[in-house]
């Protein structure tokens, strides 16, 4: 097997995550009970045989960096690569790139150094369980120069707006990306690219003042280069806005969307804490509803999600919310249709109500 | 020293596979996991893990020691299982006796003081206020005690001491106790000290080569400072089924004030299956539990310690037991104060009850095949 390595490019992420993304960087926004989105892309990454990963990112990383770390919990504190968290810019007055090409410039030796032919770059709001090694074995049997993972999306909604279309032809060749809204062939933002070439067309980018290198070197040159789709089947999600934060953090609760993300194929890996099994206290009625480790629960929750270290009191009722790591629920609380973030408080007896189209999101450390 | 070699063969089944202190403990642990832990919270870098019973387990559970931040470039965690050297080897024959055999490990460290504890009790202790008062005292041993109902001393090491804490009369595991005061198997002595013991009760042809039995009693003859170290918080050897299942239970009575999971001040460490969160579905319900990760359940769990990855299907009942990891539970079964070991199936409508006065029963795929093949694999 030809060796590939990863690049996580946070550079050009849109989103409208809001109080979520106030004090972190979206990639490292909680999901799913205990995840950060970020841990679906290096799980790929790592479960697809990759042993060394690079990270371009550019604000609000404390959280990040803490989530992250050595690399440990990814396997990816290695002798041998592991992960490389890259620093955007160095004090090189010859420097003229921009954009997310000052990353690819100022790291030119991470990419040199390493002795994979292919990169996998990718950012973090595509959510999946997706092992890349069959994509790279259609990379290598097309002799492509770029492969773009896509999805075919049957229902179309908002989430999906901002994400390019991919057209091609009959052999997955492709013709056009565009942002035709009724075309449901969605491009991920992952995709495979030869290492040699992704150098070359750095540099050529940066001679030319480009800022975006996906924008500039592959969108703009599709004729120029062998570009193929690769359509990757399963549970996804794109997570770029609250509103699609919440649904899909609620699809979680339907078995089937569970166990495709979670269980059936390889691990997700997160950050390891070390907290106690959850406790249920006598007087707790919990019905659909995931719940993280560390938590203690003595009150009624529904279709909801308790991240790890929640504290759930007697006569507290929790309905369709997210509450995030470390949150105080008093007693005689009722919460419908809420994301809280980490570590706020709501005290005895507070009612807060959001709808289902426009959940209610308390942002981090508030005392209610 | 963490004596973790013994069979334990009291906890029948469930050591039929692996060494006592592997067993699974608390929805999460281990049973070692709280002495290891004890050591990391209490400031202790280096310990010697003694291993000779089915050891596989342990051995793959303690690793290099990472989760309980025991791996460091100089001391950390070291298994020690017996071997073989250019005068032979043996295996150990008792508790000092595995101490005696590694004494050069011990000499690698040139310790002042060692502590010498059991891989098999629950508790939450803070070893480094013992080793304080060991100092003030200027003992030659301080031991571990704690009282215990005077019904079950007979099963314990049982001693007397006065007010100052001085002990001066020790019986292991007297028939007619005279004290309920019990010795937790908790020791520290002068290194210097013990390794004299250690050398001359290895030259001993009748001994049995155990601290309790041998090194403790001479000592205590030759008017040594034995000191006890009273502590009073919770303290259980799981040695027997009823015992550990009691213990299981004691944890779900957490908010007990001196033990708890949940205590962020002594945490327990162990290893993480990196599983996401367990899953309550639609007629699922969980009163008075711990439920570990990964878990999905439909089914009704009262009273009960759920570990990793169990399943359990809509109508099923669980009350007062202990379901082991990647345990699968079919629809209907009612299992009622019983302990089901790591990876057991559980067919529909299965019914399993002990009843108060018997030890509960333990459920494992091969039990379970050997009790349905007679009913001709109905239930």
């Amino acid at each position: 097997m030809e060796r590939m390595m990863g690049l996580v490019n946070l550079e050009h992420e849109h989103h409208l995550l809001n109080e979520l993304a106030y004090f972190r960087n979206p990639a490292s926004i909680p999901f799913g009970g205990r995840y950060r989105l970020i841990d679906f892309t290096l799980s790929n990454m790592v479960n697809s045989s990759i042993q060394e990963v690079a990270i371009f990112v550019r604000n609000k990383y404390r959280s990040l960096l803490d989530h992250i770390g050595t690399g440990e919990n990814w396997e990816l504190d290695r002798r041998n690569g592991g992960l490389f968290i890259l620093p955007p810019d160095w004090n090189d007055p010859t420097d003229r790139s921009r954009g997310d090409l000052k990353f690819f410039h100022n790291n030119r030796d991470y990419f040199n150094r390493s002795n994979s032919k292919y990169v996998l770059i990718s950012g973090s709001q595509f959510i999946s369980n997706t092992d890349y090694k069959e994509a790279l074995e259609q990379h290598i049997k097309e002799q492509a120069d770029v492969t773009l993972i896509t999805v075919r999306e049957e229902e179309l909604s908002n989430e999906h707006e901002s994400n390019l279309r991919v057209e091609c032809d009959y052999i997955h060749r492709v013709q056009a990306l565009t942002n035709d809204k009724n075309n449901p062939e969605i491009f991920t933002g992952v995709y495979i690219i030869n290492k040699d070439l992704l150098i070359e067309l750095v540099d050529n980018c940066i001679a030319y003042h480009k800022d975006h290198f996906f924008h500039a070197a592959i969108m703009e040159r599709l004729g120029d280069l062998r570009v193929f789709r690769f359509r990757q089947e399963g549970y996804h999600a794109f997570i770029n806005s609250v509103e699609s934060f919440y649904k899909h953090n609620m699809k979680l609760l339907q078995e089937d969307s569970y166990q495709q993300l979670f269980l059936n194929n390889h691990f997700v890996r997160t950050k390891i804490s070390n907290n106690a099994p959850v406790k249920y206290g006598e007087k707790a009625e919990v019905v659909n509803t995931l719940v993280a480790n560390g938590c203690k629960v003595n009150g009624c929750i529904e279709g909801s999600i308790l991240f790890r270290g929640v504290q759930l009191h007697e006569g507290a009722t929790v309905k369709n919310s997210i509450i995030m790591q470390r949150c105080t629920i008093g007693s005689g609380v009722h919460l419908e249709n809420v994301i809280l973030d980490k570590d706020v408080v709501v005290t005895t007896g507070q009612r807060i109500i959001g709808s289902k189209e426009k959940p209610y999101v308390v942002a981090k450390r508030q005392v209610i | 020293m963490l004596l973790a070699g013994g069979e334990g063969k009291r906890l029948g089944m469930l050591t039929k596979q692996g060494a006592k202190p592997a067993v699974p403990f608390g929805g999460k642990y281990r049973i070692i996991d709280f002495t290891l832990s004890n050591c990391t919270n209490s400031g202790i870098q280096t310990v010697g893990i003694l291993t000779q019973y089915a050891p596989l387990e342990l051995n793959k559970h303690i690793g290099n020691g990472k989760p309980w931040d025991m791996n460091h470039q100089h001391g950390g965690v070291s298994i020690l299982p017996p071997y073989t050297g250019t005068k032979g080897g043996d295996w150990y024959s008792g508790t000092a006796d595995a101490i005696y055999q590694n004494m050069n490990f011990i000499h690698q460290y040139e310790p002042e003081y060692v502590l010498i504890i059991s891989g098999d009790h629950i508790y939450q202790m803070d070893y480094q206020q013992m080793l304080e008062q060991h100092k003030r005292t200027n003992a030659d041993v301080t031991i571990s005690v704690i009282e215990v109902p005077w019904a079950e001393a007979g099963r314990f090491g049982i001693l007397h001491a006065n007010d100052e804490q001085i002990i001066y009369e020790f019986e292991e595991k007297p028939k007619n106790p005279s004290s309920n005061l019990a010795s937790m198997g908790i020791y520290i002595f002068n290194w210097k000290t013990l390794k004299k013991y250690l050398i001359e009760d290895a030259n001993k042809p009748n001994s049995s080569r155990d601290f309790g039995k041998d090194i403790i009693p001479s000592m205590l003859n030759n008017q040594h400072r034995l000191y006890a170290f009273k502590f009073n918080g919770y303290w259980k050897d799981v040695g027997t089924i009823q015992s550990y299942w009691e213990a299981n239970m004691d944890v779900l009575k957490d908010n007990n004030g001196y033990f708890s999971l949940h205590d962020r001040n002594w945490r327990i460490y162990t290893h993480d299956s990196n599983l996401p969160p367990h899953f309550i579905g639609t007629n699922g319900k969980a009163v008075n539990s711990y439920i570990n990760s990964g878990s999905i359940i439909y089914g009704h769990i009262k009273n009960s310690i759920v570990f990793r990855n169990v399943s359990v299907q809509q109508g099923s009942y669980i009350n007062q037991s202990i379901i082991h990891p990647n345990v699968k539970i079919g629809k209907d079964c009612v299992l009622d104060r019983v302990i089901v070991m790591e990876n057991t199936t559980i067919p529909e409508g299965t019914i399993f009850r002990s009843d108060k006065e018997i030890e509960p029963f333990i459920i494992n795929n091969e039990i379970l095949n050997s009790m349905l093949a007679p009913a001709g694999g109905d239930v």
